[in-house]
C-alpha cells in the first residue's frame, strides 16, 4: 500500500492549513456523529449486543484455524474455491492469476479496504487489465489518482465543486453545457458512466464484511448496489478478504450486522446486505459461473495471541474515525496510511512495522472516545500506548524526546521531589503570566503557542488544594 | 487450495498461515475438544439477544415492517387479495409514467396472480437486461425488525431483477413477515436445509442510495431509484 505515514507531522500541518479540507471535514461531525447517536438511542439493547459481538469474535479468533477449515469445506461444497495468501504480494499475484485464467480484459470492483491494503489496482493495471472502481466515492478517487481518506466514506475530504472538475476532465463525452452543480447531478453522471462498465466486465472483485463458516458465505454491506452488480453480472466473482472477517453462524452475523450500520452511518441497516455462496447453480439464470475467495493474512496471524489481538475484532465501521478529535482536525490522508484514525493507528504499525508508522499511535490525546463508541469494544487507547512503549523500548524516538520523557519519568516516580518541584514552579508561572493568565510565548512550547496561548497555572498545585479542602472539611 | 490458475502458491501459503495461527493460539490440531466446540456451535447456531422490537408477530410485525420500509424511502401498498395486487401494480406504473412492461422470474405465487385483469401489462420472463425498466420479484421472507426483504436467487426470482432496472417491485405475503433476522434464517433453513444457502440471499431495505458526496443522501446510485413493496393479505 502507498504509505507516507513517516511524514505525519508535515502532512498534519498541511491539512490544518487546507481550507477546502477543513470545510469538508465539518460534514463528518454533522453527518456521522449525530446519526449514530440517534440510531444507538433507538435500540435499547445496543450495549448488550456489543458485549455479545465481542464474545463472538473472541470465540472465533480463539478457534480461527478450525473455523477457517469449516468455512473452506463449505465453500468447496457450494462449488467455490478458497485461495490463501500469506502476504500482500501473494494476494496480488493470486488475483492476477485468476483474472488471467478467466482471460479478463475488464474488471469491476466493489469497495474493498483489503484491496487498497495490498495495492491491487496498480498490479492489475500493470498487467494490462482495465480496472474500474464502482463505489461512487472510490470511483472519484480513481479518476483523481488518490487514496481513500476514510474507511467507509472515502471522499469525505472532498467538496462537490472539486468532483465536478474531475468529471469534466475524465468524462470526455460529457457536453460542457450539462449541469453538474448539484449532488444528484453528479450521482446521475457517475451512474450513467459506470452502467456500461458493469455490463461489459469479465471479472467482478468485491471485499467482504463478514465470512460465515456455517454456510461458506461472504457478506457485503452497501447502500449503492454497486457491490451486487459487481458480484452478479461478470462471469467470475473474486472475493478478497482478510482471515479475521470470519464468524461462525448466520445468527452471529446477525448480531454483528445489528451493530455495523448503526455505528457506521447511523442507519438501522444498510440498504443492501448480500450473502454470496458459491457460483451460479444449475437452475440459476444469472450470477457468476465461478466464485473464488482469496483469504489474506498479511500480519494478522502475528497479532493473534499478542497484546494486539483485540484489534482483530474490528468490523471497519469507522466510528472511531468519526469521533476522533485528531481525525476531525486533519482528515484521513495526513495519516499516510490506508487505515487512518485510531483503528489505523493500531493496525498500520502491525501491518507495516512500528518503525514505518511511529507517529500514528502518538497522534492521539487519549480522550477515549474511540473506545467508547467502538461497537466491538476494542481498547484502542491501550493498544496505542502499547505501540508507544514498544517504540520507546526499541530506542527509536529522537534523543530530545527520550531525554524529556526520562526526566519526566524520574520526577513522576518520586512524589516528594515531584511535589517540591511543582510547588515551586506553579506559583512562579502564575506570577510570570500575571493578570492575563496565559502565555503567548513559552520556552520549548513554540509549536503550542504559535497557534494559541498556553493557559498558565493558577498558582497552587492540585495536591495542595486537595489537601487544604480535606483539612477544612474534616475540621 | 492450490489450483493450476494460481500456480500452486496458495497451498504453501495455507500451510504457513495455519502453522502461524496454531502457534499463536498454542493449539494442537489433533486435539479434539476444540473440534467439538466448533462443530457444536455450527450445528446449534445459538441465538444472541433478539431486540425487543424484533419480538413481534402478526399485525404488529406487518405494521412495523411497513413503517420501517417507508422510513427508508420505499413506496408501500397493502393489498387484501391477488386481484388488488395486480391493480396496485398497474396504478403504480401509471402514476410514475412507466411503460406497462414488467420483467419477472418463474415464481409460482407471482404467476398465480390474476394477470388477465391487467391485460395491458406486458410481462416477460428471465433475468433482467440493461434495457428493462421495471421488474417484479417476490420476497420469501421479511424481517419487521428493520423492514428488511429477503430475496433469494434462482429461476423464480433472478438476482439481476433487484439491481438493474430503475424501478423494482417486490411482493411479499403478509404471512411471510416475521420479527427478527433469526426467524428469517430459520425460514431459509427450512427451504434449503441446515448449513446451506442459495447462491445469493439479498437483504434489501429500500431503494439504492449514496451519501458519498458531502454526506448528502441521493437515491438511485447504481441500483433501483424506486422500490415498491406490496404486502399481500
Amino acid at each position: 500500500m502507498a504509505s507516507s505515514s513517516g511524514s505525519f507531522t508535515s502532512n498534519a500541518r498541511k491539512a490544518l492549513a487546507d481550507a477546502e479540507l477543513q470545510r469538508a471535514l465539518q460534514n463528518v461531525r454533522r453527518g456521522f456523529i449525530l446519526k449514530r447517536e440517534t440510531a444507538v438511542e433507538t435500540l435499547p439493547e445496543f450495549d448488550r449486543l456489543r458485549a455479545e459481538a465481542r464474545a463472538i469474535k473472541d470465540h472465533t479468533l480463539g478457534h480461527l484455524d478450525l473455523y477457517l477449515e469449516a468455512y473452506e469445506e463449505k465453500v468447496n461444497e457450494s462449488g467455490g474455491k478458497v485461495h490463501y495468501a500469506s502476504t500482500a504480494a501473494e494476494a496480488r499475484d493470486t488475483v492476477l492469476a485468476l483474472c488471467r485464467a478467466a482471460k479478463a480484459k475488464r474488471v469491476t470492483k466493489g469497495k474493498s479496504m483489503v484491496s487498497e491494503e495490498i495495492g491491487l489496482n496498480a498490479h492489475l493495471e500493470g498487467a494490462g487489465i482495465d480496472v474500474v472502481e464502482t463505489d461512487l466515492g472510490e470511483y472519484v478517487l480513481q479518476i483523481r489518482g488518490e487514496a481513500p481518506s476514510h474507511i467507509i466514506a472515502p471522499i469525505v475530504h472532498l467538496n462537490k465543486e472539486a468532483i465536478e472538475v474531475d468529471f469534466r476532465r475524465a468524462h470526455r463525452a460529457l457536453p460542457s453545457t450539462r449541469k453538474l452543480k448539484s449532488v444528484p447531478d453528479l450521482v446521475a453522471e457517475a451512474r450513467a458512466v459506470l452502467r456500461e462498465r458493469f455490463i461489459t466486465a469479465d471479472v467482478g472483485i468485491t471485499g467482504a464484511n463478514l465470512l460465515i463458516a456455517e454456510t461458506g458465505t461472504s457478506v457485503i454491506v452497501t447502500n449503492e448496489g454497486n457491490g451486487d452488480l459487481t458480484s452478479t453480472l461478470p462471469r467470475v466473482h473474486i472475493v478478497i478478504a482478510s482471515i479475521e472477517k470470519m464468524v461462525p453462524t448466520l445468527e452471529d452475523a446477525s448480531t454483528i450486522l445489528r451493530l455495523l450500520a448503526r455505528s457506521a452511518t447511523g442507519q438501522e441497516m444498510a440498504t443492501y446486505t448480500s450473502f454470496a455462496t458459491g457460483p451460479r447453480r444449475d437452475d440459476d439464470p444469472d450470477g457468476p459461473s465461478a466464485y473464488h475467495v482469496v483469504l489474506l493474512d498479511n500480519g494478522r496471524s502475528e497479532m493473534l495471541g499478542s497484546v494486539f489481538q483485540d484489534m482483530l475484532r474490528c468490523i471497519r465501521c469507522g466510528a472511531c474515525l468519526n469521533h476522533c478529535p485528531v481525525y476531525g482536525a486533519i482528515g484521513g490522508h495526513a495519516y499516510g496510511s490506508i487505515y487512518p484514525g485510531p483503528m489505523g493507528a493500531v493496525l498500520t504499525p502491525a501491518l507495516q512495522g512500528i518503525e514505518h508508522a511511529r507517529d500514528l499511535p502518538n497522534a492521539s490525546s487519549f480522550c477515549g472516545r474511540c473506545e467508547e463508541v467502538c461497537p466491538m469494544g476494542i481498547p484502542l487507547p491501550k493498544m496505542m500506548r502499547a505501540w508507544r512503549e514498544r517504540d520507546f523500548a526499541k530506542g527509536d524516538p529522537p534523543l530530545r524526546q527520550r531525554i524529556a520523557l526520562k526526566v519526566w519519568a524520574y520526577t513522576a516516580k518520586r512524589p516528594l521531589l515531584y511535589h517540591a518541584l511543582a510547588g515551586a514552579i506553579m506559583p512562579l508561572l502564575a506570577w510570570r503570566a500575571g493578570r492575563s493568565g496565559r502565555f503567548s510565548r513559552f520556552p520549548f512550547g513554540k509549536s503550542w503557542t504559535k497557534t494559541r496561548d498556553l493557559p498558565a497555572p493558577e498558582g497552587k498545585t492540585f495536591h495542595r488544594l486537595y489537601g487544604k479542602a480535606k483539612r477544612s472539611s474534616s475540621s | 487450495m492450490s489450483s493450476p490458475e494460481d500456480g500452486g502458491v496458495t497451498t504453501d501459503a495455507r500451510n504457513r498461515i495455519f502453522a502461524r495461527i496454531r502457534a499463536a493460539l498454542d493449539v494442537d490440531p489433533e486435539d479434539q475438544s476444540g473440534h467439538r466446540v466448533v462443530a457444536d456451535r455450527l450445528r446449534r447456531h445459538p441465538r444472541g439477544t433478539i431486540p425487543l422490537r424484533a419480538r413481534c408477530h402478526g399485525e404488529q410485525a406487518i405494521r412495523q415492517f411497513a413503517d420501517m420500509l417507508t422510513k427508508q424511502g420505499a413506496d408501500l401498498s397493502r393489498v387484501a387479495n391477488p386481484a388488488k395486487a395486480v391493480g396496485a401494480i398497474g396504478s403504480y406504473l401509471g402514476s410514475n409514467n412507466l411503460p406497462p412492461r414488467l420483467r419477472m422470474g418463474a415464481d409460482a405465487v407471482l404467476a398465480s396472480l390474476p394477470w388477465k385483469e391487467a391485460w395491458d401489462i406486458e410481462r416477460s420472463f428471465g433475468p433482467a437486461s440493461p434495457s428493462d425498466r421495471t421488474s417484479l420479484s417476490r420476497a420469501v421472507v421479511g424481517a419487521a425488525e428493520t423492514g428488511t426483504l429477503f430475496l433469494v436467487s434462482g429461476e423464480d426470482n433472478p438476482t439481476t431483477l433487484a439491481f438493474l432496472p430503475e424501478t423494482h417491485m417486490v411482493l411479499i405475503s403478509a404471512a411471510d413477515i416475521v420479527g427478527s433476522y433469526e426467524e428469517a434464517w430459520n425460514r431459509l433453513r427450512s427451504i434449503y436445509g441446515s448449513g446451506a444457502l442459495p447462491r445469493s440471499v439479498n437483504l434489501i431495505g429500500g431503494p439504492s442510495r449514496t451519501a458519498d458526496i458531502e454526506q448528502t443522501i441521493v437515491r438511485g446510485a447504481h441500483g433501483p431509484r424506486r422500490l415498491h413493496v406490496l404486502i399481500l393479505g
